[in-house]
């Protein structure tokens, strides 16, 4: 229709194309230009130098208050108590891993006290517990104690395919290879009173896991436990129900996977009194190991680690020799900037016009 | 990477099977097993890492160049008041290479002039018309006396001081005046329409108005027409003439003819281009026409565009044959357009010459300044026009692109063997006038010629005056070569010799070229040398060119819709040009080149943080973040601010940008994105990813909170370290970011916010309790944020990363700042350098000089087909007046 294309036309051509006039369309809307300039720069590396320097003294005085105590008990270091010359890791590997249990006796001594409250980790070295794999076989919801079958992330260790066809509780390549070395502390002869409470996430106790209604019932008779243990869930802390199947906290650290193939897991928490009602006392020490944890065959380690925390936590001196180092570097980099923007005006007219114009603005200023 | 996972699966994994068996898809064999799983886990990084490159880059860099381009569509600066035009981006993708331009191929005709047109001077057979100062008559007069002769009929932009053509038409004595003011307005394909009393012309070509509109002020209206007839007044009496025929317009005939009738009398009018008409006369017209010649020149190097008139009587006998053949030719099959040709050609002989007029078509305004920007920014202009040699290098004295301090090269042969010798000479002088200069010794004398090549900076011969002679004044070489010359120069022989001395050129010109010649130069250009060219025009003609050329530019002007129809962007003015290229190019330049940095860096020490991970968990193909993280990194954690950044970045304002041409240069050498660049960013993004990730495992795999509880887990170190890395990079946006809006300190603190907030809720019970849904890192946050190692290794990490890329800008902004640093200094502390007083008083003088010149220019027909057939054919109908053209040009 020629005679509307018209009147559209008209139309068009008296409204003005102009576009609008605003800051924001013709881009002047107003804005701070920073320049990274001597006044800028300079007062940064000063400034980062000289309070990195004494966080960094603080945070290695930090660390280096925190005493730490390790012992790596992985083969020659915890001989067998039964078998001569054995040491456990032969001892297990000689009986091909059936479930046989050794027991060795480290004898050590604190040459400080360790006071206040005190933790007692083990941690174990060439363990890849962030294999893509390993990390997510698990069952959230079955750790919750919902009904259902256990997730196929399980696989394989799923069910009990070759026998009763039963469910895992728990299932899952993490649970079924819970640590489960026992690892108690003799001072003298005097057994180190120790609590297992509290040494996981309260979010994770609070909120991940959940043992199922009819709890006896459930692990013991509508699920098998995961092959490599030699107890039931159920059987983990029988006389404490709250702290027992999948509440147990030694499970729920276990299943709070490492980042690393090094890592520390928290075990047990010293539990103040008589004796130890300050920390650890200094002396002579003897750890007692129900070795059962094959490691040796991938190379790994075994660490048992006695440790004191401050405000930061545990011992970290990286933390704070790298701060110190930072705020050296910024010193050494302010100096040389310092000295080559005093000196360094002729070869730049331009910059040397800057410079003489920022003194004199100064001294207009002032 | 697949290696590692192989070598490790058998020297570590095999082993770890007591805890973590294999598939049992692999083979329990240890070797082939880890091999197996090595394949697997190739095509397992192969998605984890290919956020190196994501798709989220294709999608960023589309909305940067859309809004980039809402920009240009926006600009006030670049809208054309008169005829209602906003500046267009009709695509999206080309911003960054408007920044980036070397060569520009303008048209000239209604690009760097108006488009028109006014009937200047005239000459009626070997009578010229039309000075200022009429010396025939020998009185002078003063110049207060010049007035211009008050019209009955009076147009806006005619103006006409001598009266002594007043005097020839009064006296009516002359028929040959007769005969001139009638074929004016006779032969034409005009259109008129009456609005208001007034007659409005509708014509096809400006230079076509221009004349019909002469022949009316002068007493020979043009009043309407129908299909067969046409009705004037002359000399305040209505006459009509039969039309009988008309002869069109098209390229290659140059001109047109009209066969009208009146009281039996058979005329045929034509007027056209001087070598067809010449070609065409009768052998008795040669006085006339060598002194009609001689007026020809004198207003061609005024750079008037120049038209030959001619007639001739037809006997009705003839006319009966003639027209009975032609019928003939028009009803025939096969090839009806070489026939009807053959027979234009028969009739259009010995005529008797008329005159010849001229016609200005004045430069736009603000031409000759946006010309000697875009010069100073590095751009070679290259003029390709269908005028005389003559026309054009007057236009291209008074547009700036040629100066008195150059040295021009005029080719104007014809044989192959003249331009090849042409050529050559042009070469040794050239050669000769370097070496002379500079004081240099150009060795091998058969290596292609570049300024670059011999070390000269050709934009700042100046800078080169340490030798004994002063080139201050030398501005470098031009070249202007015609179309008989240009057949040869782009013949596959000659070609790249052309090429070689055009581009030491600083200005070339190319005149009586054709359309398909057009397009062959930028062929040649883009084909031959790695670099982004431009080509501007505003007609028919253009489209070809503007197609070839990496960007082609429309302007909307007087000549229809085909040129912006085929364009990238368009624009109402040439002039806006210098806005286009210099402040939306450059930025745009800058702006997806800062872009691209910074999304490489941020993906590579995103990415490269997984590859780190994979050493340490045995090549599992193990995310290091939660999947969420993985996917949201890219959407909602780094990319708002740098795509403010793509969009709102400014080094200088647009003043400044425009005062400062010289900083287009970065652009064309690509210096801020190219190969080297991507290889720093990478690095940088590497080495990030590198710091980042092993200071947090150093700092963390120990980190035990204070209560004994051990933060060095799979999730809480993930978190950790996304946290990290997600406040390194924006805060590494922000050392990037010059030009710092409320939107952007908005945009930046709220995707740092957002990363907070949104794990927050990610990982708070509440979601579980809310929504039931179970979600594996519940509780990590708060862990997370009460750790003081984390705070600790935060401050540790970005000062580590951040610190040197600040000692780095300040370290090149006080020792050795690039232009565009020494250009934002200047913005921000206003420190105006001797240079730019200096710049005020050059184009003054230019000006000066170029006031000498008379401004002008050549040649008149459009280079359409003419709309004869439709006149005829009665289809062209006057209805709407101002915008009908454009539809009319697409009916053809």
């Amino acid at each position: 229709m020629p005679g509307q294309g018209e009147t559209e036309e008209d139309h068009e051509q008296q409204k003005s194309k102009k576009p609008a006039d605003t800051a924001f369309k013709q881009q002047r809307l107003p804005a701070w230009q920073p320049i990274i300039t001597a006044n800028t720069a300079l007062p940064v590396f000063l400034i980062i130098g000289l309070t990195f320097i004494p966080i960094g003294i603080v945070l290695v005085i930090t660390s280096e208050r925190v005493l730490e105590h390790d012992i790596d008990y992985t083969d020659t270091n915890c001989m067998s108590t039964t078998a001569a010359n054995t040491t456990c890791a032969q001892a297990l590997e000689n009986a091909n891993y059936t479930g046989q249990t050794c027991t060795c006796r480290i004898n050590f001594a604190l040459d400080k006290s360790f006071d206040g409250d005190v933790y007692f980790y083990y941690g174990l070295i060439n363990y890849y517990q962030n294999h893509r794999r390993y990390v997510r076989s698990r069952d959230d919801n079955q750790l919750l104690g919902k009904e259902g079958a256990a997730a196929s992330e399980c696989q394989p260790f799923q069910k009990n395919s070759t026998g009763s066809g039963k469910d895992y509780a728990p299932c899952g390549a993490i649970a079924n290879s819970k640590f489960n070395d026992t690892l108690s502390l003799l001072y003298g002869s005097e057994n180190v009173s120790v609590t297992n409470l509290g040494i996981a996430w309260s979010t994770d106790k609070a909120v991940k896991f959940k043992n199922p209604d009819n709890a006896s019932n459930y692990f013991s008779s509508t699920h098998d436990k995961p092959p490599n243990w030699k107890l039931s869930a159920w059987e983990l802390d029988e006389p404490n129900p709250e702290n027992n199947g999948y509440q147990n906290e030694d499970f729920i650290v276990w299943m709070r996977t490492a980042a690393m193939p090094t890592f520390r897991k928290l075990y047990r928490k010293l539990l103040r009194n008589s004796t130890f009602q300050n920390g650890l006392p200094k002396g002579d020490y003897t750890l007692v190991v129900t070795y059962n944890y094959p490691v040796t065959s991938f190379a790994g380690r075994k660490q048992f680690i006695i440790s004191t925390t401050s405000w930061m936590g545990g011992k970290n001196p990286f933390l704070g020799w790298s701060y110190i180092a930072v705020g050296i570097v910024c010193m050494i980099t302010f100096v040389v900037f310092f000295i080559l923007h005093k000196t360094w005006k002729i070869n730049n007219p331009f910059t040397y016009q800057m410079a003489s114009i920022q003194n004199n603005q100064r001294i207009t200023t002032t | 990477m697949a290696i590692g996972c192989g070598f490790w699966e058998y020297n570590v994994g095999s082993k770890f099977r007591i805890y973590l068996s294999w598939e049992s898809y692999i083979s329990s064999n240890s070797r082939t097993g880890a091999i197996q799983m090595g394949l697997l886990v190739f095509l397992s990084y192969v998605i984890l890492l290919n956020t190196v490159v994501p798709i989220s880059l294709y999608i960023s860099i589309e909305f940067i160049r859309l809004l980039q381009s809402k920009w240009i569509d926006w600009d006030n600066n670049m809208y054309y008041e008169p005829d209602n035009i906003q500046a267009q981006a009709r695509t999206a993708s080309l911003n960054e290479e408007l920044g980036q331009i070397e060569y520009i191929f303008s048209d000239k005709t209604g690009t760097l002039t108006q488009n028109i047109m006014t009937f200047k001077k005239c000459s009626i057979r070997g009578k010229f018309y039309g000075d200022i100062s009429n010396e025939n008559k020998d009185n002078k007069r003063t110049t207060d006396e010049l007035q211009a002769i008050k019209f009955i009929e009076q147009d806006n932009n005619f103006v006409w001081y001598d009266r002594t053509l007043i005097d020839d038409i009064e006296k009516n004595e002359n028929n040959d005046i007769n005969h001139f003011f009638t074929l004016l307005a006779l032969c034409h394909t005009v259109v008129s329409e009456e609005q208001d009393d007034k007659i409005i012309y509708q014509a096809q070509s400006p230079d076509e108005n221009a004349l019909v509109t002469a022949a009316r002020i002068f007493g020979f209206a043009f009043l309407n027409r129908t299909q067969s007839s046409i009705k004037v007044r002359f000399r305040n009496k209505i006459e009509t003439y039969d039309l009988l025929n008309i002869l069109d317009f098209n390229n290659y005939r140059k001109r047109m003819s009209v066969i009208v009738r009146k009281h039996g009398q058979i005329i045929l009018y034509c007027k056209g281009a001087d070598s067809v008409i010449h070609e065409r006369l009768d052998p008795s017209e040669k006085n006339i026409m060598a002194l009609t010649h001689e007026h020809l020149h004198k207003v061609a190097s005024e750079g008037l565009r120049t038209l030959c008139l001619a007639w001739k009587e037809l006997t009705a006998v003839d006319y009966e044959n003639w027209a009975k053949k032609f019928k003939k030719a028009t009803t025939s099959m096969e090839r009806r357009e070489e026939k009807i040709d053959k027979l234009y050609e028969e009739i259009e002989k010995n005529m008797k010459l008329l005159g010849m007029t001229a016609i200005e078509d004045k430069l736009q305004d603000g031409v000759p300044q946006c010309i000697e920007r875009l010069t100073e920014a590095g751009i070679k202009i290259w003029m390709l026009t269908g005028d005389k040699i003559e026309t054009a290098e007057n236009i291209g004295f008074s547009c700036q692109l040629l100066t008195d301090n150059m040295i021009i090269k005029r080719i104007d042969v014809e044989t192959e063997e003249d331009v090849t010798i042409e050529l050559n000479r042009f070469r040794i002088e050239l050669i000769e006038k370097i070496e002379q200069l500079f004081n240099i010794h150009i060795d091998n004398q058969n290596k292609r010629l570049n300024w670059k090549n011999l070390g000269i900076n050709e934009y700042k011969f100046n800078q080169h005056t340490n030798k004994q002679i002063n080139i201050e004044n030398f501005q470098g070489f031009s070249l202007l070569i015609t179309g008989h010359a240009l057949v040869h120069a782009l013949s596959d022989q000659l070609k790249i010799k052309f090429l070689e001395l055009a581009t030491m050129c600083k200005a070339v010109i190319c005149c009586r070229v054709t359309p398909l010649q057009k397009s062959q130069i930028v062929e040649l250009i883009v084909k031959h040398d790695k670099i982004i060219t431009l080509a501007i025009g505003d007609g028919a003609n253009d489209v070809s060119m503007i197609q070839k050329a990496h960007i082609g530019i429309g302007i909307s002007g007087q000549e229809g819709r085909q040129a912006v129809l085929a364009s990238d962007y368009s624009i109402g003015q040439f002039r806006y040009l210098e806005r286009l290229l210099l402040v939306h190019g450059r930025w745009s330049y800058i702006r997806i080149s800062k872009f691209l940095r910074y999304f490489f860096y941020k993906n590579f020490a995103f990415t490269f943080c997984q590859f780190w991970f994979a050493l340490y968990c045995g090549f599992s193909a193990q995310t290091i973040f939660d999947a969420f993280f993985v996917t949201c990194y890219n959407i909602f954690f780094t990319t708002c601010p740098v795509l403010v950044l793509g969009v709102l970045d400014q080094d200088i304002s647009a003043n400044h940008s425009i005062s400062k041409p010289h900083l287009y240069i970065v652009g064309q050498k690509d210096k801020l994105f190219n190969r080297k660049i991507f290889v720093e960013c990478a690095l940088h993004g590497l080495i990030s990813s590198c710091i980042i990730f092993f200071f947090s495992y150093l700092c963390i795999l120990s980190s035990i909170e204070p209560s004994g509880v051990v933060l060095s887990d799979f999730q809480t170190f993930g978190f950790m370290v996304a946290t990290i890395l997600v406040i390194v990079v924006n805060l590494e946006n922000a050392l990037e970011m010059w030009y710092w809006t409320g939107i952007y300190i908005f945009i930046l603190l709220g995707t740092i916010l957002l990363h907070f907030l949104f794990h927050f809720i990610m990982y708070s019970t509440l979601l579980r309790i809310t929504f039931k849904i179970n979600y594996p890192y519940v509780g990590i946050f708060q862990v997370a944020l009460k750790s003081g190692t984390f705070w600790f290794t935060l401050l540790l990490i970005c000062t580590i990363l951040l610190l040197p890329v600040i000692g780095r800008e300040f370290f090149r902004i006080r020792f050795m700042p690039s232009e565009i640093d020494k250009a934002r200094l200047i913005q921000k502390f206003g420190i105006h350098k001797k240079q730019t007083t200096k710049n005020q008083i050059d184009p003054r003088q230019r000006q000066r000089s170029l006031s000498i010149r008379s401004t002008g220019s050549g040649y008149a027909f459009s280079q359409q087909k003419g709309w004869g057939p439709m006149i005829t054919s009665g289809t062209l109908r006057t209805k709407s007046a101002s915008r009908s053209d454009s539809r009319q040009n697409h009916k053809q």
